[in-house]
């Protein structure tokens, strides 16, 4: 690796304890889009000691940049969301019952007979379903609309609740074999890699870190924290869905699987909001290959990340993004490999010391 | 004096589907150990504690008949390393996408319910509820490891973890019936400082969910004059708020209608009053729905009665529960016993 006179040494981070121990508490920690109060506060409490200036922006985003040394450094943005999908408690009934809307895309098919935890405080509470009994079977064809559900957190809540308070899925973090449970693994995993990036930064670049707010409703954090940094190329760390789960019938393949588990970090080429800098694209694969990193790419197609407002802003900004497979976004629970993840952190790695003025001194190409 | 918030945490935690009680089983006896003289299991997988009343023999006998088993899932087929279920005992397959279950393979695998993608499914899903035989347990392996660890005929349980509510409401899985089974335990409890004359049989009964294996066949072995079975009843909430739902922690369910003795009733009611015991009719006007479908009809009938604990969002995992109305049960139920004159039966007839 250090044969290549362009390549700046600089340790490649790795997962050990003290990752998990920060996952762990990025994951657990409550921040649903617009109140990212708690992550934020992680967040600083990392950067702080590490970055070269730090700054929390109108919107509540946290820009922390870290200074290469020498001629001609290349700005890099990394962009990753702190928020994460949830719900507003939206109104108290009579009976104590707390009605609440979605903040996200929520399948209302996950709701029912969840455990959530409720305001700054994390107080528990569940939401409720029909007990079966009661139901006939013609109901049981339909939907339970969410409108219908309500959180009760027990009949003396009195005014420890308020129409306006947050609430995630009460999930807690485990490590399951070679993989990771947790809620709000989107995207965690990309504010824990980007905090470990900044710890490990490579001295060719100036890293510019967004750590963003309200990706999950419409991702307005990155647009501004974008226009701040005013980088010459970014990439969006993300968590993207696996949905490599089996067709119902045993005989069809499953030909949509957006990403698959343990085939390492998805690069993206294009989605519904962005299609990938070409050369960003070469950049990721060709440090993947000379570092022996498994890849895959993300199945061209839907979704979206950061990087679909980044890429637009000022007079454009060449961008890609980068995600750790996971199943189950959006749901009380998601799965991750730590595999993938110890990949994505290297390759973003691997890709970040590659960085030279060069790479993006001609015309878009592709 | 038995602290019933942990009593209920350590049985909450334990599996124990119909069929496959023993672990539950061996909580329950530990707790019921220094409570009674004697303890057995039946055939079937039943726990019978024998408490020997003070009156003088042949003493006559009352059964408290508290299931034990949960509902829960079974393993049908193993696919790519995620694991399809079926029910035991009635789920609503609309609780299941997301929830943390356990699979209880070689090893206690902790997994996740899937709900797959539509374009996975037929056509004629679309975006409305999936049904079981279409959601999968992923718990976190690669499919070889799966296949070692993993059988079909394996049994699945709920995994969400129990919850302090406020204003002592509980929430977690199987409260149904564990509850049952903490008031019989504070009844047993209450009964050791209590002159009583009857012998008292409580039985954690077995299969409930599914077959009331349990509640058919334990009486055959203790012959008992009378019986009270206990079970959770509805408590008005989120989806339930009709005649059948009692008001949530307000006090305990009595139950009337065709599986219950009238006699027992109005014993029931009156020993309520008495002691000043919320409690709330609970009518079931065909069958109850608990053991003492099977439990009246054994042999040549007993007479039985119905207590209920009001209980929010049935079947499950964030069922919710009063603690006041376990005690409340363990309370009322002790009392009852306690007042059992050996001539009691005299006064359980049908001379209206």
């Amino acid at each position: 690796m250090t044969e290549n006179p362009k390549i700046t040494a600089s340790k490649v981070p790795e997962i050990g304890k003290s990752q998990f121990e920060l996952l762990e508490k990025l994951c657990n920690a409550t921040a649903v889009s617009g109140d990212e109060h708690e992550v934020r506060q992680i967040v600083l409490e990392e950067v702080k000691p590490v970055a070269d200036e730090v700054e929390v922006d109108a919107l509540g985003n946290v820009l922390a940049t870290r200074f290469g040394h020498g001629e001609n450094r290349v700005r890099v943005m990394l962009a990753a969301h702190m928020d994460e999908i949830g719900f507003m408690i939206v109104k108290k009934h009579d009976d104590n019952l707390f009605q609440f809307e979605r903040i996200g895309g929520i399948d209302e098919r996950q709701l029912p007979g969840k455990a959530v935890l409720v305001g700054r405080e994390h107080l528990s509470g569940v939401i409720g379903a029909k007990p079966i009994h009661m139901t006939t079977p013609d109901e049981r064809k339909k939907k339970i609309a969410v409108d219908s559900l309500r959180i009760d957190m027990g009949p003396e809540i009195g005014d420890k609740v308020k129409p306006g308070d947050r609430a995630t899925f009460a999930t807690r973090f485990k490590v399951v074999g070679p993989s990771i449970r947790a809620k709000a693994l989107d995207d965690r995993l990309g504010v824990a890699m980007l905090i470990e990036l900044l710890k490990h930064a490579p001295g060719n670049i100036d890293l510019l870190a967004a750590f963003t707010v309200q990706e999950e409703v419409g991702l307005r954090g990155a647009r501004v924290a974008a226009y701040r940094f005013n980088p010459d190329m970014a990439i969006a760390v993300d968590s993207t869905p696996a949905y490599d789960l089996p067709h119902w019938d045993d005989e069809d393949q499953n030909v949509q699987y957006n990403t698959r588990l343990d085939e390492g970090p998805a690069i993206y080429v294009m989605d519904r909001a962005t299609i990938a800098d070409r050369r960003l694209v070469t950049l990721l694969t060709d440090s993947a290959q000379e570092e022996d990193i498994p890849f895959q790419f993300r199945q061209p197609g839907g979704g979206g990340t950061d990087a679909g407002v980044i890429h637009k802003t000022r007079a454009g900004i060449p961008s890609i993004s980068v995600s750790v497979p996971s199943r189950y976004a959006h749901t009380a629970i998601g799965l991750a490999r730590i595999d993938d993840w110890a990949n994505t952190l290297r390759l973003l790695h691997a890709a970040l010391i590659r960085v030279t003025p060069d790479l993006l001194a001609g015309e878009r190409r592709g | 004096m038995i602290d019933l918030s942990d009593l209920l945490n350590k049985m909450l935690t334990a599996p124990g589907l119909s069929g496959y009680e023993s672990p539950i089983r061996e909580i329950i006896r530990e707790a019921w150990e220094p409570l009674t003289d004697d303890l057995s299991i039946s055939k079937i997988g039943s726990l019978h504690g024998l408490k020997v009343g003070q009156g003088d023999a042949p003493r006559r006998r009352v059964m408290i008949s508290a299931h034990m088993d949960a509902i829960g899932m079974m393993v049908t087929h193993i696919q790519d390393g995620f694991i399809r279920v079926t029910e035991i005992g009635g789920i609503d397959h609309r609780i299941l996408p997301g929830q943390p279950v356990i699979v209880h393979g070689r090893e206690d695998l902790p997994g996740i319910v899937a709900q797959p993608p539509g374009y996975l499914l037929p056509e004629s899903v679309g975006d409305g509820p999936v049904e079981m035989k279409y959601l999968l347990v992923d718990v976190g392996l690669r499919p070889g490891e799966v296949a070692e660890k993993v059988r079909v005929g394996d049994v699945v349980s709920y995994a969400q973890e129990p919850l302090a509510l406020t204003g002592e409401a509980l929430s977690g899985h199987t409260l149904d019936n564990r509850v049952s089974v903490a008031a019989t335990t504070l009844c047993l409890e209450a009964l050791q400082n209590c002159f009583h004359d009857w012998d008292v049989w409580a039985v954690a009964s077995a299969q409930e969910e599914e077959t009331l294996g349990g509640a058919f066949t334990s009486p055959f072995d203790i012959q008992p004059d009378i019986a009270i079975v206990i079970d959770v009843c509805f408590a008005q909430g989120t989806g339930s708020s009709d005649w059948r739902s009692l008001p949530f922690g307000e006090g305990v369910g009595l139950g009337y209608g065709p599986n219950i003795h009238p006699a027992l009733y109005d014993a029931f009611e009156k020993k309520a009053k008495e002691l000043e015991i919320p409690y709330h009719r609970d009518l079931m006007p065909k069958m109850s729905g608990t053991d003492a479908m099977a439990v009246q009809i054994v042999a040549e009938g007993i007479p039985c009665a119905v207590l209920g604990i009001p209980l929010r969002y049935m079947h499950t995992p964030v069922e919710t529960v009063s603690l006041k109305d376990i005690r409340r049960a363990g309370r009322l139920m002790a009392a009852f016993i306690a007042d059992l004159k050996p001539d009691a039966l005299d006064h359980i007839n049908w001379e209206e």
